[in-house]
């Protein structure tokens, strides 16, 4: 079964991620890119394995533009965890699952 | 006869990769196909596909590899997600080594493509993700109304430079030569295209910025000019690597590391096929993939054949 991964906008940001007790995933993206909505896929199974531990979140830079923005994001797909508020790792682009999964256990 | 998991496993999930599942699906064999992210390859950072044919008004990388995919599974193509580190390709009986466990086939198809080459310039690392990219349709659209330069000159840098016209106000096509590689059609629409401004014999020797790219260096290959070009976005299509490392000395390459194989795509080790991008070929396109994929697939039904 597919993790949960809670949709973020501009305006629940700094509420749902920022702020937020547990560490934060977020995968910024867009409708227009393909390695987006292909890595959406990957990003749900790992919500599946993790989701206990860390929040997984997606933006859509399309229709949120100062959150991407407010990190220098342009390059989607962009995964940036959060912790405590602050932006502990980025990774863009397509990234094996593998790699995913070592870096998110890295941070745990 | 040896027991194996498979009879084969197909390594990559791209054109070339999908197309050979297809045939050995239908072919009944017991095949299962390893992509380490999602099918889809370098097509899925192609903005428009207006080559391959029976899509007269062109499709999308999205699409078709949903199309393939979807029309792979059809018949009943097992695609996993998950990655080879390392093969074995000693016993006639092949070992694909994964992260967690190992898989053994009578057949192996590479199909992992390639990536794009890096320039090696100061920055060029430093700015990935920060204006420095090399897919034009995921990126494209953060540059609105910016000045960005594009490097090289064969169909994906001209091609992607067309594209991000649609966005920037400005792209600079910085080639080494002083005549472009791309096919005449993309060539004419480039030349005629006034938000394009082509530097010849030019090479891009760094980037520069504080937390973003500010602008580049530029070199004339002939008279040693330097400038500086102010930009926020920098495209890098230089061409491509094949995706290898994983093999070790297991098949013969190429001296840029691209596999050989013969008219059966058969590499140097009997029962190893491969097809696409990753081998040596004179043509790397989705026409030229999915063509290796259906006579790799071919050999391989008919080695399995004759091992079992």
């Amino acid at each position: 079964m597919a993790g949960h991964v809670l949709e973020i906008s501009d305006t629940t940001f700094d509420n749902e991620v920022l702020k937020s007790q547990k560490p934060v995933l977020v995968d910024f993206w867009a409708p227009w890119c393909g390695p987006c909505k292909a890595i959406g896929p990957i990003i749900e199974e790992l919500a599946t394995a993790f989701g206990d531990k860390i929040r997984f979140a997606k933006c859509n830079v399309d229709e949120n533009p100062v959150s991407p923005g407010k990190f220098g994001i342009t390059a989607i797909p962009t995964l940036i965890i959060f912790k405590g508020g602050k932006n502990v790792k980025q990774i863009t682009g397509m990234v094996a699952k593998s790699k995913l999964e070592a870096d998110i256990k890295s941070l745990l | 006869m040896k027991t194996a998991d498979y009879d084969l496993v197909i390594i990559g999930g791209g054109p070339a990769g999908i197309t050979a599942g297809m045939y050995a699906a239908r072919a009944r064999l017991n095949v299962v196909m390893f992509e380490k992210m999602v099918p889809g390859g370098q097509v899925l950072v192609t903005d428009w596909i207006e080559n391959y044919p029976g899509f007269p008004e062109g499709i999308s990388g999205m699409d078709l590899i949903q199309r393939m995919t979807d029309q792979a599974k059809q018949f009943g193509l097992k695609i996993e997600s998950d990655e080879i580190v390392s093969v074995d390709f000693s016993q006639p009986v092949k070992s694909l080594i994964l992260n967690d466990k190992t898989v053994t086939a009578h057949a192996v198809i590479i199909a992992t493509g390639a990536s794009p080459k890096k320039l090696g310039i100061p920055g060029e690392k430093t700015f990935y993700g920060k204006g420095v990219s090399v897919c034009a349709t995921c990126d494209g659209p953060f540059f609105k109304g910016r000045e960005v330069v594009a490097v090289g000159g064969g169909d994906t840098a001209v091609q992607e430079s067309i594209f991000l016209t649609r966005f920037a106000k400005k792209v600079w096509l910085i080639h080494r030569r002083d005549r472009l590689r791309a096919a005449g059609i993309l060539q004419e629409r480039a030349l005629s295209n006034e938000k394009i401004e082509i530097l010849w014999d030019s090479a891009l020797t760094g980037i520069e910025g504080l937390s973003n790219v500010e602008k580049v260096n530029v070199r004339n290959l002939k008279t040693g000019e330097t400038r500086s070009l102010a930009v926020s976005g920098c495209f890098i299509w230089i061409g491509i690597l094949p995706n290898t490392d994983f093999l070790g000395d297991s098949v013969k390459r190429d001296e840029f590391g691209f596999i050989i194989a013969d008219s059966k795509m058969e590499t140097s080790v009997p029962g190893v096929f491969a097809a696409g991008d990753v081998r040596t070929t004179p043509l790397r396109q989705i026409a030229s993939a999915v063509g290796d994929a259906a006579i790799a697939a071919f050999s391989a039904e008919h080695y399995i054949e004759n091992v079992k």
